[in-house]
């Protein structure tokens, strides 16, 4: 089992035709994805490894059905391409575009909630459900299916967690990296939620850093009400104060946001923390024989 | 990006919020001829894009242009929290009846644009809201929706109480908020917004935070940008597409992605040895990136060792290899390397190594444990 994405979703690439968007509709192709149509304007009617082209969403839509889209354009056109996933209501829009300004990502994110559908990232590395479906720019191999769920904030974090569990044998059910932006359209709680009820995950690991307070809130969720394990990570225990470590959503402002009081937020809510990623398996295997 | 408190007035000056008369001076004989056009008592306060100038002695009030033009001199002299003072702003000196704060921020928790306002200005807001959150009145706005006049109308009227003051700060923050959406600010404050003993409502304070990545789509800002807000490694890296902060260890750190980096750098802690940096190469991945990252790096004469922590992704490990081995070439390193290498690639990068005689670890926690012993 799994949640958002499995066997059936039918994918759409927004940007297919380009450097990035191309690569990664090849390897997700590969990977088993039904990547049913790709949206390029201007470039309709042309066929990218055997996937329909097309120059708007809503005639995408048409066509084809896809009930999740990706998205790879430019910064400068991701609002009108995250607008027009949700003019179209396509229910699960997937944001890796890294740079869009925080104003627009606010407008964007009410405007998608508003129509009722749901935003992954943006800058984020997408979401993978391993041996059936990867709607993202993981490497594939490092997964392996199992009954572990990964959420995280960040991307090669997420891979060096997601590679010492399948080392000891820990297979996922889905890993979702969440997004670096200070706004993204989908947080912590509200997966932690999906994974309670997802009957095949048996224990979740929850990638956290500094900045903001998503690891606080999904923390208290936690101790109110779930009954699956979690296990927690927290990267930024060294950084300095002020300073934005890459990630625009990584920093620690007017004394929020720091590593401890994430850590403490975590000791409260029960939540085991590794001290390092390869510690992560030996929680999880603690997690689950209790 | 971070605005002097000159540049920021200039935007309240377009958006038509008042401030004290004045101007920017670079030394003390401007800064006396500010002080003769304003014909007044005038206040002398250090630019710099820092806060805590006041503290630090950077704001004087001085009665006349002599004066002005020794306070400027000892400003324009000091370094405030490492940044030596270039600019002095010299404005017309008022007597406060009182002082408020207003100010937009963004509430990434509330997915929304938060309002702050406080009847207690003029200090830190940062330190009021840990110690005395109840004087602090915040209201969220949806950005799609705009600010609601009723809604913003009853928080100003427990603010300011006067209900002629609330109406006239209304103003203020309509024009405040438009600055705040129509040049991607993240943040925006007036502090202190005072009352004067003349009934002035003026912004005695300006402070205006740009988003970077809205700088795209307004050139006029982007000039605006200074240089000082970054260390010369940081805008040299930042050309390069790379993300780096100088810290105090004595391990340089080369990996990819934000959230591994950090990680690293809390392993190599965890380890008892410490990082002399944080940086990040980036997503895709080439050649010449690398090299760049090593000749930042380089520039500390602290760095004793450097670990390189790849996890190829989109980057690709023989393109890393690449770099590494074309570091080796052009630059002495006559340190210990220590390098770990995984994911795409990792057989081609791993190679290239190999030939130049270089191992390469496969899990991190070995990587870190073996850097740790070189320092």
């Amino acid at each position: 089992m799994s949640i958002l994405i499995d066997l059936e979703t039918r994918v759409l690439v927004q940007g297919i035709t380009g450097h990035d968007g191309s690569f990664h509709a090849g390897s997700m192709l590969a990977y088993g994805t039904r990547i049913v149509a790709g949206v390029t304007p201007g470039r309709g009617g042309q066929v990218i490894n055997g996937v329909p082209v097309f120059n708007t969403v809503l005639e995408a839509r048409e066509q084809t059905q896809p009930d999740c889209t990706i998205i790879f354009v430019p910064a400068r056109f991701a609002t009108s391409a995250l607008r027009e996933a949700a003019d179209a209501e396509i229910p699960l829009i997937v944001c890796i575009t890294e740079g869009i300004p925080v104003l627009e990502m606010l407008s964007n994110f009410h405007y998608i909630r508003d129509r009722g559908l749901r935003l992954i990232g943006p800058n984020c590395p997408g979401l993978i459900t391993p041996e059936r479906c990867k709607v993202g720019i993981m490497p594939a191999r490092i997964h392996k299916a199992g009954r572990i769920g990964v959420i995280s904030r960040s991307g090669t974090l997420t891979y060096e967690i997601v590679y010492n569990l399948t080392l000891r044998g820990y297979g996922q059910s889905t890993c979702i990296g969440i997004g670096g932006d200070p706004v993204v359209g989908t947080g912590f709680v509200e997966l932690l939620e999906m994974f309670e009820k997802d009957v095949g995950t048996h224990a979740v690991v929850l990638v956290g850093e500094i900045g903001g307070e998503e690891e606080e809130r999904a923390s208290e969720y936690i101790a109110d009400h779930m009954s699956t394990p979690v296990a927690g990570f927290i990267s930024g225990k060294t950084a300095p104060p002020g300073k934005r470590m890459g990630h625009a959503g990584a920093i620690i402002s007017g004394g929020r946001g720091t590593a401890e009081a994430k850590l403490e937020a975590f000791k409260e809510a029960g939540v085991p923390v590794a001290d390092r990623p390869d510690e992560v398996p030996h929680i999880i295997s603690e997690l689950l024989q209790n | 990006m971070k605005l002097y408190e000159y540049q920021a007035r200039t935007l309240f000056e377009k958006y038509g919020i008042a401030s004290a008369p004045g101007r920017v001076a670079g030394n003390p004989d401007e800064a006396f001829q500010v002080a003769q056009e304003l014909e007044s008592a005038c206040a002398v306060k250090a630019q710099v894009l820092v806060g805590g100038r006041g503290k630090a002695g950077g704001v004087k009030i001085a009665k006349n242009p002599d004066e002005v033009r020794q306070h400027a001199g000892r400003i324009l002299d000091m370094t405030i929290k490492s940044l030596p003072v270039k600019k002095v702003l010299v404005s017309k000196a008022v007597d406060i009846e009182q002082e408020f704060y207003i100010g937009f921020t963004v509430d990434r928790t509330a997915k929304a644009i938060a309002f702050i306002a406080s009847a207690a200005g003029g200090i830190d807001i940062e330190e009021l809201a840990v110690h005395e959150p109840e004087k602090i009145h915040r209201l969220t706005i949806n950005p799609l929706q705009g600010m609601d006049e009723n809604e913003m109308r009853f928080l100003l009227q427990q603010v300011f109480v006067e209900p002629e003051l609330a109406t006239r700060t209304l103003d203020t923050a309509q024009k405040l908020y438009r600055l705040f959406t129509e040049n991607d600010c993240s943040l925006v404050e007036i502090n202190p917004f005072a009352l004067t003993k003349s009934g002035e409502l003026l912004a005695l304070d300006a402070k205006v935070v740009i988003d970077d990545n809205a700088l795209f789509a307004h050139e006029d800002l982007e000039k605006l940008r200074n240089r000082e807000e970054y260390g010369p490694d940081e805008l040299e890296a930042n050309e390069w597409g790379l993300s780096f902060i100088n810290l105090d260890g004595n391990i340089g750190c080369i990996v990819n992605g934000a959230g591994l980096a950090m990680a690293t750098m809390d392993l190599i802690k965890l380890f008892g040895g410490s990082p002399a940096n944080f940086l990040d190469v980036g997503g895709s991945s080439s050649p010449e990136k690398v090299l760049h990252a090593f000749e930042i790096i380089s520039h500390n004469p602290g760095v004793k060792a450097i670990l390189i922590n790849i996890f190829g992704g989109i980057t690709r490990c023989d393109d890393i290899a690449k770099g590494i081995l074309q570091a080796r070439q052009r630059m002495k390193l006559s340190i210990p390397l220590v390098i770990r290498l995984i994911g795409t690639n990792e057989k081609e990068g791993r190679a290239l190594l190999n030939k130049a005689g270089i191992e390469a670890y496969e899990d991190l926690t070995s990587a870190v444990k073996k850097v740790v012993e070189f320092v």
